[in-house]
Order: structure tokens, then sequence, then C-alpha cells
């Protein structure tokens, strides 16, 4: 189970152990530079064809365990193992950055685009907790490496187009690389209108524009010394959310970060990277355009995060040892202006993050032991010193109205331990997997004031005095090769412990108006999750292939409810023609019936539904020069439907035809 | 919006009198201090002396104010240490007369020259008119008294209110605290009085108000962790918890009851009746 690494084999343990001797800089001698993307979308795309230009949402939901809450077109939410933002840790590159939305409207996902990237590393469980605590997952988005390749200036463009929502994307790409030096320019534009539901029927304030920029440059001090500078800004305006009252004027987010690498394959350490970085958040919502509303508001946050890390790998007879210390300070503030109807009111303020300043060191230890050449175990750690300090007066002073003996400041300590056995035959391999982890509570379950959610329509409070989460975790993968026919099962299990979720406080009185009441973040004993999936492949060819998976996931809490956002049964099965300047994939996929919804938490029952997919993809040499196209149409019959994960049961796209080309010019 | 004006009127006057008062710094710069942060309202002046009355705003309004006063002599221009000085409010109606809830004037701690007391106008006239102030003090064993005009401004929010309770009695309510409201659990400190007569209102001891504080701009929602106000002889206010969760516009539901828990006053708010009749006001 485990590893659902998406793109480049970049952490599996194996991989670790075996090809530790080529850390990824080596990798990327065999890469070229300019199909950084295109290699990227093509190793997802090993169960699905993909776009070119297909955002990081789209990309991370093609995995098992990934699913995407939508609350429009833009900015997914992903979840993994049925647990989301607050129970993973979502890192760009090691760093950490906190979305400045209450509601979690900005993911982090949604400040990074596919051109900032060269693969996303997903972790199950408490294998991803190499950047921080979480106990659902980790996922690291991960930048490209340096490349001292001198092969001088390369150029390329994406254009994209898609009838639905009259969507229209663009990038451009410069790179020069030199033998000591190298720089990295990109950009994409993204623009869509509305799009439309099953049977084109308009979903209104579900447009979205955003532009990417990024700047990468490096420079190679020694043999074994680079210097690396990357900036990234991200910019989105006009973002609607269909599914909630309000929209996003602007969600801005400026990431910066300065790392130094040692690389040497001669010596027991056999990298050392550290990283200093910097990232700022702004994000202003916005009812300007909502013709009805009970009350205008303003509603913006921000969020400011200093980190580091520093990482080194060594290797010693059988021992790869991966050590990991880092710490960040974020400082996360977000207010609320109400305008009352009647004009000679004065406007009605709060915070609803008084300024919670977060401060975390810890140390991350890994080992993996080569038992045999077929037989690793590994084991990793994690410590941390995790620190909550409310900086503003007024916002302590607010939370002193529910907890009166607060005081401005809460320390805890955090741990996380796992551990695993992996074989690999000819035939067959398996991992078997238990781990132990612990969470702090995120700033919003922890001092959030009065925060709208439009799921169950209640003000939620924060409550500081919450028990860490703590999560027991087993997890096997297996897969079994015979011939031309593979079948895997990957299954999961976590019995969460003080499982935090909100609960019906009845003495409070709501503060949005129409809301149903008010829930304070509250610890259930325990909470069981569940997944199970099957995977399947069979080549009839070398150029054909089917694949199916199905899945299935559970989850219940000691109060003898259904957890919320449990994926239904699901499945997806997929025909592939593959050659080499030509492919095609025909996809259906779906989901049952969602039997155990949880309507104690707002949810009702999603019906089953079940879309059609196909995609195509060229590629043409003109010269040096090559050009990929891929096109193709999404939801071909037209399906209204959404998905159990789909906030307010809002539709998703209708029919879609595509076209994606991208130009590399040498 | 007007308030705003008549300040900026008044810190105009305030420099005006600073000024003025600049100049006998040199002869007793301990009496300057002794008036500091607070703003002159008025001078009330007699042949032989000038009664000078602060407050931190620079002026009367309706609802709670505290007084702080001296008295100058005009024959050497410095002020008294020792007097006893008493006061009565009053407000000239078309076909009657009737005084407010005040207090004694006591010295104010720590002053050698500076009265205090505190006076409940429960309201005014049309532009501010119709009360008046009258002192009777005696230093060193001479009565004197004085008479003048005073002008009380409305203020924009209620929070003074006169009512007739269940008992038949005449009641007046003011609200003392919070002076600068905050997003947290504020300390409310209420006066209540009886009228007993047109010119007695001595304070009502020993009843209980119940507090419901709600945003009508806002669907009318609440706030948790009220407590209900009860008397605190040491001071003779009424004193509880009062919750704000954000800044705006707030509407203090009160109930009043007597020590037999007999509503005298007040409704509780309910989907049907989104206040009571017992209520103050307050924004910020």
């Amino acid at each position: 189970m485990k590893k659902l690494t998406l793109l480049c084999v970049c952490f599996l343990f194996g991989a670790l152990v075996y090809a530790q001797e080529d850390p990824y800089i080596k990798e990327n001698d065999t890469t070229k530079l300019e199909e950084v993307i295109l290699i990227g979308q093509r190793k997802l795309s090993n169960y699905r064809q993909e776009k070119t230009l297909s955002s990081i949402d789209d990309y991370l939901e093609k995995s098992n365990r990934i699913t995407m809450i939508k609350r429009g077109n833009y900015a997914w939410e992903p979840t993994m193992n049925n647990m989301a933002s607050q129970r993973l840790v979502v890192t760009i590159d090691g760093m950490q950055i906190f979305g400045a939305c209450t509601d979690t409207m900005d993911p982090i996902t949604s400040y990074v685009d596919v051109s900032n990237l060269d693969k996303v590393s997903v972790d199950s469980g408490q294998e991803g907790t190499e950047n921080g605590h979480c106990v659902g997952g980790g996922i690291d988005l991960k930048m490209p490496s340096s490349k001292f390749y001198g092969t001088g200036l390369k150029t390329s463009v994406d254009l994209g187009y898609e009838t639905n929502g009259n969507y229209r994307s663009a990038g451009l790409d410069l790179e020069y690389t030199g033998n000591k030096f190298y720089i990295n320019a990109d950009g994409i534009f993204r623009k869509s209108d509305n799009y439309d539901a099953g049977g084109h029927n308009e979903v209104l304030y579900s447009q979205f524009q955003k532009y990417n920029l990024s700047l990468q440059g490096g420079y190679k001090l020694s043999e074994n010394h680079v210097l690396d500078a990357n900036i990234i800004y991200d910019k989105a305006t006009d973002v609607g959310y269909p599914a909630l009252p309000m929209d996003v004027s602007l969600a801005e987010a400026l990431i910066t970060s300065l790392t130094h690498t040692y690389i040497n394959d001669s010596t027991r350490i056999k990298s050392w990277e550290s990283k200093l970085y910097f990232n700022t958040i702004t994000h202003i919502m916005d009812d300007s355009k909502r013709p009805d509303v009970p009350i205008r508001m303003d509603m913006p946050g921000w969020s400011d995060t200093y980190g580091f890390y520093t990482k080194a790998t060594l290797k010693e007879n059988k021992h790869s040892l991966l050590v990991n210390l880092n710490g960040f300070y974020n400082r996360s503030l977000a207010e609320m202006t109400m305008y009352p109807n009647d004009s000679n009111q004065p406007a009605m303020f709060m915070y609803t993050w008084p300024d919670i300043r977060t401060l975390y060191t810890g140390i991350y230890v890994k080992d993996a032991f080569a038992l045999s050449e077929d037989k690793t175990i590994s084991a990793s750690a994690r410590f941390g010193y995790h620190n909550n300090t409310i900086a503003e007066e007024v916002g302590l002073e607010s939370l002193q109205i529910f907890y009166p003996d607060l005081t401005d400041s809460k320390t805890r300590f955090l741990m996380s331990f796992s551990t695993d056995y992996q074989i690999k035959k000819d035939n067959y391999d398996a991992t078997f997997g238990v781990g132990y982890g612990e969470r702090a509570p995120s700033v919003s379950e922890g001092y959030g004031f009065f925060l709208y959610n439009s799921f169950d329509n209640f003000d939620y409070i924060g409550n500081p005095n919450l028990e860490n989460e703590k999560a027991l975790e087993v997890n096997a993968t297996t897969n079994f090769y015979l011939n031309r026919f593979k079948i895997g099962l990957e299954t999961s299990y976590f019995y969460l412990m003080d499982y935090i979720i909100g609960d019906i406080d009845s003495d409070l009185s709501a503060m949005t108006i129409g809301a149903n009441g008010v829930k304070i973040y509250n610890s259930l004993s325990n909470a069981k999750i569940f997944d199970v999936y099957l995977n399947s492949e069979y080549k009839l060819s070398d150029a054909f292939s089917v694949n199916g998976t199905i899945g299935y996931n559970y989850g219940k809490g000691s109060n003898d409810e259904y957890l919320p956002f449990i994926k239904p049964f699901s499945y997806l099965a997929e025909i592939n023609y593959s050659r080499n300047l030509f492919n095609a994939a025909l996809q259906l996929s779906g989901n049952g019936n969602q039997t155990n919804y949880s309507n104690f938490y707002g949810e009702n029952e999603t019906a089953s539904f079940a879309i059609l997919n196909l995609n195509l993809g060229n590629i043409f040499y003109l010269k040096e020069n090559k050009l990929v196209l891929k096109y193709g149409i999404e939801n071909i019959l037209d399906t209204n439907y959404s998905t159990y994960a789909d906030w307010n049961n809002i539709s998703q796209q209708g029919r879609n035809f595509y076209i994606n080309a991208s130009f590399v010019i040498n | 919006m007007k308030l705003k004006y008549i300040v900026l009127i008044l810190f105009m006057a305030l420099f005006t009198t600073a000024c003025s008062t600049d100049d006998d710094t040199n002869d007793s710069p301990q009496e300057i201090s002794e008036v500091e942060g607070l703003t002159k309202i008025k001078e009330i002046i007699n042949n032989s002396h000038t009664i000078e009355l602060y407050s931190e705003s620079g002026y009367f309004i309706t609802g709670y104010n505290e007084v702080s006063l001296r008295i100058k002599d005009h024959t050497n221009d410095t002020y008294f240490e020792d007097y006893s000085i008493s006061w009565m409010p009053m407000m000239q109606m078309p076909t009657m007369q009737h005084s407010s809830p005040y207090s004694d004037i006591t010295k104010a701690p720590g002053k050698d020259t500076v009265y205090q007391g505190y006076i409940i106008y429960q309201m005014t006239g049309m532009d501010g008119s119709g009360w008046s102030l009258t002192f009777n003090y005696s230093i060193n064993d001479v009565d004197y008294s004085v008479m003048d005009t005073i002008t009380v401004l409305q203020n924009d929010n209620q929070n003074v209110t006169s009512f007739m309770g269940s008992d038949g009695s005449n009641y007046v309510l003011a609200l003392i605290d919070p002076k600068d409201p905050k997003i947290a659990i504020n300390n409310m400190k209420v006066g209540l009085y009886k009228m007993e007569s047109m010119m007695s209102f001595p304070i009502v001891e020993d009843y209980t108000i119940t507090l419901d504080p709600r945003m009508p701009g806002m669907g009318n929602h609440g706030s948790p962790n009220n407590t209900d106000l009860t008397y605190k002889p040491v001071e003779g206010t009424y004193q509880g918890d009062l919750s704000l969760t954000m800044t705006g516009y707030w509407v203090l539901n009160l109930k009043l009851m007597d020590p037999l828990n007999t509503v005298l006053k007040g409704e509780e708010v309910t989907e049907d009746n989104s206040q009571s009749s017992l209520y103050l006001e307050l924004e910020f």
C-alpha cells in the first residue's frame, strides 16, 4: 500500500534502499529538460491518459486514494484516505505553506501549477510524515531539481482549449542551461467561464481566472555544491464558488526559497540539502457578485510562513538513512466585516482567525535496512515541538468568551512512528506496515471564531483545549504478476483516537443568518476508517491493455455515526492503446450509491453515477522540434452527476471537448 | 456623526482653554495636573467663585455622566481645597419640573482641589435645552449658592431608560460600563433608581436584571456566557458579564425582577418577540 507514487519513483522504500546511489539529481541526467512537464504527465497516466495542461487538481485526482472535494471548478481540496487538509501534510518541495482561507477554499495545491513542478509524491498514512505530522498522509509537490547540461536555450509553448466553460489556457516555458548555471522562467494562464453540467445546465459562479509565474535558477558552486533559488507568484482573481455563498476576488501567493545541495556518491553522506523559505498568501472572499445575500460581508485572510529544513541521506552497508530537521513559523490571520442592511448601524467586525502564530520544529529519521536482495525492513520516526500563540489581544479576549481560562500560548509535543516490511519477488511483491501518529489541531479547529460551514450549515468555534488527534494504522499492499496479467490489492485501516470533529452546542446561537446552530470542535473518543482497492491490468498486446480498479471505503465514529466524506463503492475501467506516436484510451469511471452517508454531519445520499471519457494523443516530430497533441471528450454521454465529495451536491461538468497542444522548440 | 462634530468643536475649545491655563502654569503647576485628562464642560460663575465642571468627554450627554469639579476663588485665582458641596440637576418642562438620579459629591481620591460625582440625565430637551444645575456649597462655614442652565446632548443610542414597572413604580436604568466595549467578556455595570418623587431617585437594591444581548443587524443572534446583573452594595450598581462576539450594534435585552423574582419589566427574546421592552443599546 503506502506508496501511491504518482509520478517519478521518488520515495519508495525500495528506491531509497536500492536506488539511493542514484539520488534525484542523477535521475535528471536522463531527463530531457523540456519534457519535465510531459514526463510528469505521462508518468501519471499509467492508468489514465492526461491532458498536458491539466491542473494539479486533475492530476492528483487520478490517484486511487485521493479524492478532490469540489466547491466549484477551481481550488479543489485534496483528501487522502478519506481525510481532508487538516489531517494531511501538504508541502511544496518540503516547504510548509498554509492556506489563508478559513473555509479551506484555498488548499495550497491551488497556489502552484503543473509548470512549477516536476513530480508529486503521495505517501499514505504515517509514510507521509517526512515533512510534518499527519494522520492521513503526505503530499509533497516537488519542484524541478537543478540541471547543468550545457544544452543552451529551450522553449516550449502550451496551448489548451476546452469547449465546456470556454476554458482557455496557455503556457510558456523558457529555459537556459549552461554548465555551471541554469535559469528557467515559466508562466501559465488559465481562464474559464461558467461550466455546464450535464444536460446544458449552466452552473452559475463557476468561472475562474488565474496566472502563475515562476523563476528558478541555480549555480554550481563546485563539483558537489549547488545553490538554487526559486520564486513562484500565483494569482487567481474572479474565482466563483458555486457551492458556497461567497466567491473569491483574490487568491495570491508568493512562494520563495533558497536551497543548497551537496551531493557526493563517494562519501557516506550521499546528499545533504538545506532550504530556507518564505511564503505569503492573501485570500479575499467576496460576495459582491451575488445578487441575493442576507448580509454583505468581506472576509480577507492572510498566512505567512517562514521555515527551513535540512536533510541528509546516508548509506552505510545495508542501511539507508534519511534525516530531516525542519522548522517553521506561521502567522494566520483572518477577519470578517459585515455590513448591516440598515446603513445607520456600524459595520460588524471580528477576527475569525485571531492572529495565530504557530512555531514548529521537529526531526524525522528513517532507516531502511536490506535484509536480503528482495526483503527490506524500514522504520521511521518524527518528533516535534509545536506551539500556538494568539498574538492579537482582541483575539484572545474573543476566545475567552468561550474559554475564560484560556491563555495565549499552547505547547504540544508530537510524535509519529512507522515501520514496514517489503518483499519483492519476480512474480509478486508485498508490503506490510504499521504506524502510529499524532497531529495538532489546525488553526480553525483550535482557534476558529464563528467559521460558517455551508456543508452542514453550522457556525464553528475552535477549541484550544483539544487533545492531539492520534492514529494507529495498519496497511498492506500486494501485487501478483502472471504473464500478461497483473492483480493488486491495497488496503489500510486507521483507528483514530480523539478524532476531531464539530459537536453541536445547543446553548449557542448561530451568528450566520439562517445557520442551524453552532458547533464546537470536539473529540470523538475514536473513529475507524478503512479502505481497500483492487487493481488489475491485462496486456492484450504490446499496444493494447485493459485495466480496472474497484474500491471500497468505510468510516464510522465512536458515536455510531458514519463519518462525512467517506468514498462510496467506486470503480474505474479503461482500455488503452499506446504506440510511440499515438495513444488512445476509453475509460469508464463511477461510484455506487452512497449508502453509508452521514445525515448527522450534513450529508445526504448521493446517487450512483458513471461517466465515459475518451482521450487521444499524438506526437509529431518536426526536425529538432516536437509537437504533442492531446485531445478528447470528457463525460461523453453528458451525464448530469455529482459525487459524494461535491460540496452541497454541486453538479459536475457535462460533456467537454478538449485539445491541448505543446510545442517544444530546441 | 453629529457627535463627531461636537467632539471636534469641543477639542478646539479645549485647545483654547489649554492655552489660557498655560499662562498660570507658572503659579500653580500642581493644579493643572489635577484635571489632566479631563475636558472642561462648563464654568458656573457667581460673584465670588467660578465652579469649573469637567468630564472626560467635555460635555453632558443623556445617560450616565461622571463629573469632576473644582471651585476657583476670584480674589486670587486659586482653587479651594476644603469645602462641602451638593448639587441638584433640574429639568424644566412646560407643565412641571423634575430632577434625575445623581450621587453625592465627594473629594476625588488623591486630589486636593477636585471633587467628583455622577449625574444620570434620563432625557433631554430639543437642542439639549431644559436642564439646569444648582450648586449649594459652603466654604469656611459660609454658604453659597449658584445656578445655571446647562446643555445636555442626546446620545445616539439608548444608554438610559425610564419606565414604569408592573408594581406601578417608575424606574430609571442607566448603562455605566462598558464605556469602551471590546470583543470579549465585558464587565457590565448599570445603575437602577426608583423615582420616589419628582425630586428623589434613590438606588434600588437587591433586584436582578437578566441580560440577553442581540445583534438585530445579523439575524438577531445572541452571544454566549452572559450572566445576570446582580446588586453590588459597595458600588451601589448592578454588575454582570456581557459577552460581545463582534463589533457593531448590539441591543442589550433586559428583564427586571424584584427580590421575589416578580418580573417588573421586560420579556424574553423569542422567535416572535425580537426585542424586550426593557433594553439598552451599544455600538462599537
